[in-house]
């Protein structure tokens, strides 16, 4: 079954062509949506990759929700509509609202680009029902502010309808909780910090990226 | 504004001696406007013009047949295959970095990125040669943490990975660091851009950043000499906008593709007057530039100031009339807020017009090329050791086991995880091979070929005796990219010095040269461009003199690519080259002292033979890599053998150690570090063919060494056991300095 997924380019986005990448390897139809405009035609899933979009001056993620391109991922996600945000992406949508909380600066207050081992919290989601709870991904992160934030309460209230998608096994940036991706209430955005894009093939160290896509094939296919 | 008259106190503040200000007046045929004084001064420093280089760099060899693209353009060209090339360059950002390390560590990013995607290629990795003094020093933390940071924040931005490099301590860089960036882009061969403009009549296009006061030459000036405005609103250091870099980056690119640009130029040191000068000069042509219409951010500024600010991200572009439309709508897009601000003459000349007058005319073409050349003395130390080193006492009773730990645990060794994690490795998808192994890999777009690049260079061997140590940092590049199946394809050239005005810092500039020349004709190496920085001295004396050296080489296919670290047990390791008699010249030696004041100069013997063997070694090892029997290989070089197989024991992905089987294991076998010597790892099986190929290659001495084992230790007869453990931990313990 090919998909038709659309990923967004910001100036300053730079992990948009890995994402592209990722959805070629995948057999997926690419949909390339410019961050001044607006999508023209239904697609199956949006992705909002990494990079640092306007330059992330004021604060990440802050101004690229404004943007017209936006527009249309938060009229998809309305309709429960797929969305994938990675990195910067995640910082995105946090911005935007379309997801709780928010990612402050890491714990060492460094950049930090390493391969992390990810547990698999909730299972059968839309963007894990390829794995089994508890299983490990390696998955690597690259980013200077993936230390997510929430409150108590918000942090009781994600954790108890089961939106906390993955956790580091090592948090390596002081993450609440070891948050290293939730998804929203309705189960169809979902945010993280660490790159599936990059572990896709063996010769780039690893393919465990590969079961959050499968698992989107997969949500796609039943519905 | 009235500019100041030219008098002699302004001529020698611009730095420019009193003949050369006569070559002025010849080839003006009059006396100079401020404005021209500017452009003569810039134009003619060391930066711009190599005067004081440029005989010395007539040494080095150029050409060869992959060369699409040598010395004298924004970076040199090679190609990887027949419709792919490969643009790179290594620049240095000494100055700025020791001033405000982490300004000046990114912007030296950013202008060597420019570099590479003006070429039009996209930059696909970023490599750092970084030479700290101790840690431990406030302001040498100072100048770490902020390089680091600097580098981190302009290459994670722009989102090209940073892939290799060297990072090296030592109190010679203590008051004076060395920053030494290197990009390298790929390109199709047809998108090669050269800053040449051919067509009188196209029009120049700005875009970028806006101008303003930052950089701008002749600090020493007073302000009222300058504008009415003060000197507080001006910047002493270029700041960078690694944002606007990555809008410029796909901007040109996307300019470059569609086929509308004829020439184009970044703007960096000395700014407008050097991309002017340097892309009309190119191409025998003139240039009208008008500032009134060039983006500013500081208000009233002089055409002084414009034509030699140093704004960071700002380009300048030679377009077609008919093809002006579509350019702009490409800049536009990338919302990089272009300008038409002049265009391409016939008359061979920069003229720049400002607030309706002519503030300058200048030839374009003498004043990028007929700088004054200098020819300056050379002259050994009187204090340079000759006679043969001697090690101390503590050579009796050393034992092997302590040296290895202390060789581990030294930061020049030891693992530099705690920086390369702060640098975005991976963006871009294609590393194969990152930092921490002796050469990156990575995968290229459009061919089943890879991309080897490395770098690096040991200054404490240069300082010990210039020519060799020069040698040995282009034959570790070379071993480096071997050792991972690639074969060499151009190198470029960082060189830092001293003061070339005197006699005894010269002699190391040129004998270095000359080292480089020998081994990379030796070695068929072309050198495709590089950067020269001189007068890196402070008041506690010069930098030991550093020729970093950038290569980038060709593997065949992923199945020629040898990765780091022994395989299986079982698999058999053999040197190949001379094993080491003597510790002179190694850091070792250095760690422990000996006989001259100098780091411990390298043993005569050894010097003689250094370049036959190390094309002989070469030859070898390009025939292993084209019979794909290398399980392992691994350059002997600081720490020597001992170092070289507890590596190859802690990289290995699987858990073994290694068994020697030497007779003996004296310090010298052990620790010397002779140059030209690898270790490489066999199966079992391809024994036979192994020896086959070394027939073929008498003249390389080979050993074997011993065996990988299964048993997680590296055992060396009697004078090392120690597990992989604890090697790892010895080597990789420290998380921050």
């Amino acid at each position: 079954m090919s998909l038709k997924v659309a990923v967004i380019t910001f100036p300053g986005s730079n992990c948009d062509q890995d994402m592209h990448r990722a959805v070629k390897l995948m057999g997926w139809d690419l949909v390339k949506l410019w961050h001044s405009d607006v999508l023209t035609e239904p697609v199956d899933l949006i992705a909002v990759p990494g990079g640092f979009s306007y330059g992330d001056y004021l604060r990440c993620g802050a101004l690229a929700r404004f943007s017209r391109a936006m527009e249309s991922v938060r009229e998809h996600a309305s309709r429960g509509g797929l969305v994938l945000g990675v990195c910067n992406g995640f910082q995105i949508l946090c911005e935007a609202g379309l997801l709780p909380g928010a990612l402050h600066r890491n714990s060492g207050l460094k950049f930090r680009c390493l391969w992390t081992d990810l547990v698999v919290k909730q299972a059968g989601t839309a963007f894990s029902n390829a794995a089994s709870a508890g299983q490990r991904l390696r998955v690597p992160i690259a980013h200077g502010e993936g230390n997510y934030f929430i409150d108590n309460d918000g942090l009781k209230s994600l954790q108890d309808n089961g939106q906390v998608v993955f956790e580091y096994a090592d948090n390596p940036n002081g993450s609440v909780a070891s948050i290293a991706g939730i998804m929203n209430r309705e189960g169809n955005v979902l945010g993280m910090m660490p790159h599936p894009e990059r572990a896709m093939e063996t010769e780039l160290g690893g393919v465990d990226g590969r079961v959050i896509f499968d698992s989107l094939m997969g949500a796609l296919a039943k519905a | 504004m009235n500019a100041p008259a030219i008098t002699p106190e302004i001529v020698a503040e611009h730095g420019l001696k009193p003949d050369e200000y006569q070559l002025i007046l010849e080839i003006l045929g009059r006396e100079p406007s401020f404005t021209e004084l500017g452009i003569f001064s810039v134009m003619w420093s060391e930066h711009c013009s190599y005067k004081n280089s440029k005989p010395l760099l007539k040494l080095l060899p150029t050409e060869g047949p992959d060369v699409l693209q040598g010395p004298g353009e924004n970076a040199g060209v090679v190609a990887l295959d027949d419709r792919l090339a490969v643009c790179f360059k290594m620049e240095s950002h000494n100055h700025p970095s020791a001033v405000e390390p982490f300004q000046g560590a990114a912007t030296g990013v950013g202008g060597i990125l420019r570099d590479i995607f003006t070429m039009g290629a996209r930059p696909v990795a970023l490599v750092d040669c970084l030479f700290f003094g101790t840690p431990g020093k406030p302001s040498v933390d100072r100048i770490i943490g902020g390089v680091v940071h600097g580098i981190a924040d302009y290459g994670n931005c722009v989102g090209v990975p940073t892939i290799a490099g060297q990072v090296t301590f030592s109190p010679a860089f203590d008051t004076n660091p060395l920053v030494n960036a290197m990009a390298v882009g790929v390109m199709r061969k047809e998108d090669l851009t050269l800053a040449k403009a051919r067509t009188p009549g196209n029009v120049v296009v700005y875009y970028g950043n806006a101008t303003g006061r930052d950089g701008v030459h002749g600090a020493t000036f007073a302000s009222e000499e300058l504008t009415e405005e003060t000197m507080e609103q001006r910047s002493a250091v270029q700041v960078g906008d690694p944002f606007m870099g990555k809008k410029i980056l796909e901007a040109t690119l996307e300019l470059i593709y569609s086929g509308s640009v004829e020439a184009i130029q970044d703007m960096g040191a000395a700014g407008l007057t050097c991309s002017g000068c340097e892309i009309a000069g190119r191409g025998r042509l003139g240039m009208r530039l008008e500032l009134d219409k060039v983006p500013q951010r500081a208000q009233n500024m002089s055409a002084y100031e414009m034509m030699l600010s140093e704004s960071q991200e700002r380009m300048l572009a030679v377009i077609p009339p008919n093809r002006l439309a579509e350019a702009m709508a490409i800049l536009e897009k990338w919302e990089v807020t272009p300008a038409v601000v002049g265009e391409v003459t016939n008359d061979g000349l920069l003229t720049v017009y400002h607030r309706g007058g002519v503030v300058a005319k200048v030839p374009a073409l003498k004043i990028s090329e007929e700088s004054p050349v200098y020819r300056r003395e050379a002259r050994q130390p009187k204090d340079f050791p000759t006679e043969p080193w001697v090690p101390g006492p503590w050579a009796g009773s050393l034992k092997a086991d302590q040296a290895l730990e202390s060789l581990l645990e030294d930061l020049n060794i030891h693992s530099k995880q705690w920086i390369h994690e702060q640098f975005d490795t991976q963006v871009q998808t294609n590393t194969v091979l990152g930092p921490g192994a002796g050469a990156a890999m990575l995968r290229v777009d459009g061919t089943t070929k890879l991309l080897g690049i490395s770098s690096g260079v040991d200054p404490m061997k240069v300082a010990c005796e210039p020519f060799t140590g020069a040698r040995m940092a282009v034959a570790e590049a070379a071993l480096n990219l071997l050792c991972v199946g690639a074969k060499p394809l151009g190198l470029t050239d960082n060189l830092n010095f001293g003061n070339p005005e005197k006699p005894e810092q010269f002699w190391f500039f040129r004998r270095a040269v000359e080292g480089i020349a020998d081994m990379a004709r030796a070695l068929v190496i072309p050198v495709t461009g590089g950067n020269v920085s001189l007068y890196n001295e402070s008041p506690t004396g010069p930098i030991w003199p550093t020729p970093t050296i950038g290569m980038v080489g060709r593997c065949e296919s992923l199945d020629h690519m040898i990765r780091p670290g022994f395989k299986n047990p079982g698999e058999l390791v053999f040197a190949l080259g001379e094993l080491p008699t003597s510790l002179a010249g190694s850091l070792l030696a250095f760690k422990q002292g000996g006989s001259s004041k100098l780091p411990a100069p390298l043993e005569a013997d050894g010097i003689a033979t250094f370049t036959p063997r190390m094309v002989a070694l070469q030859a070898l090892l390009n025939d292993l890599i084209d019979a794909r029997i290398l399980q392992s290989a691994q350059d002997v070089s600081e720490g020597g053998l001992a170092v070289a197989l507890a590596e190859q024991c802690i990289f290995s992905p699987a858990t073994v150690g290694f068994e020697g089987t030497l007779e003996s294991y004296d310090l010298a076998t052990l620790f010397g570090e002779p140059g030209a010597l690898v270790v490489v790892g066999i199966r079992p099986e391809d024994q036979e063919r192994f020896d086959e190929i070394l027939d073929r290659h008498s003249e390389v001495d080979y050993t074997e060494l011993g065996v990988v084992t299964d048993k997680p230790v590296l055992q060396l007869g009697d004078a090392i056991a120690m597990t992989v453990e604890a090697l790892q931990h010895m080597r990789s313990h420290r998380t921050h300095i």
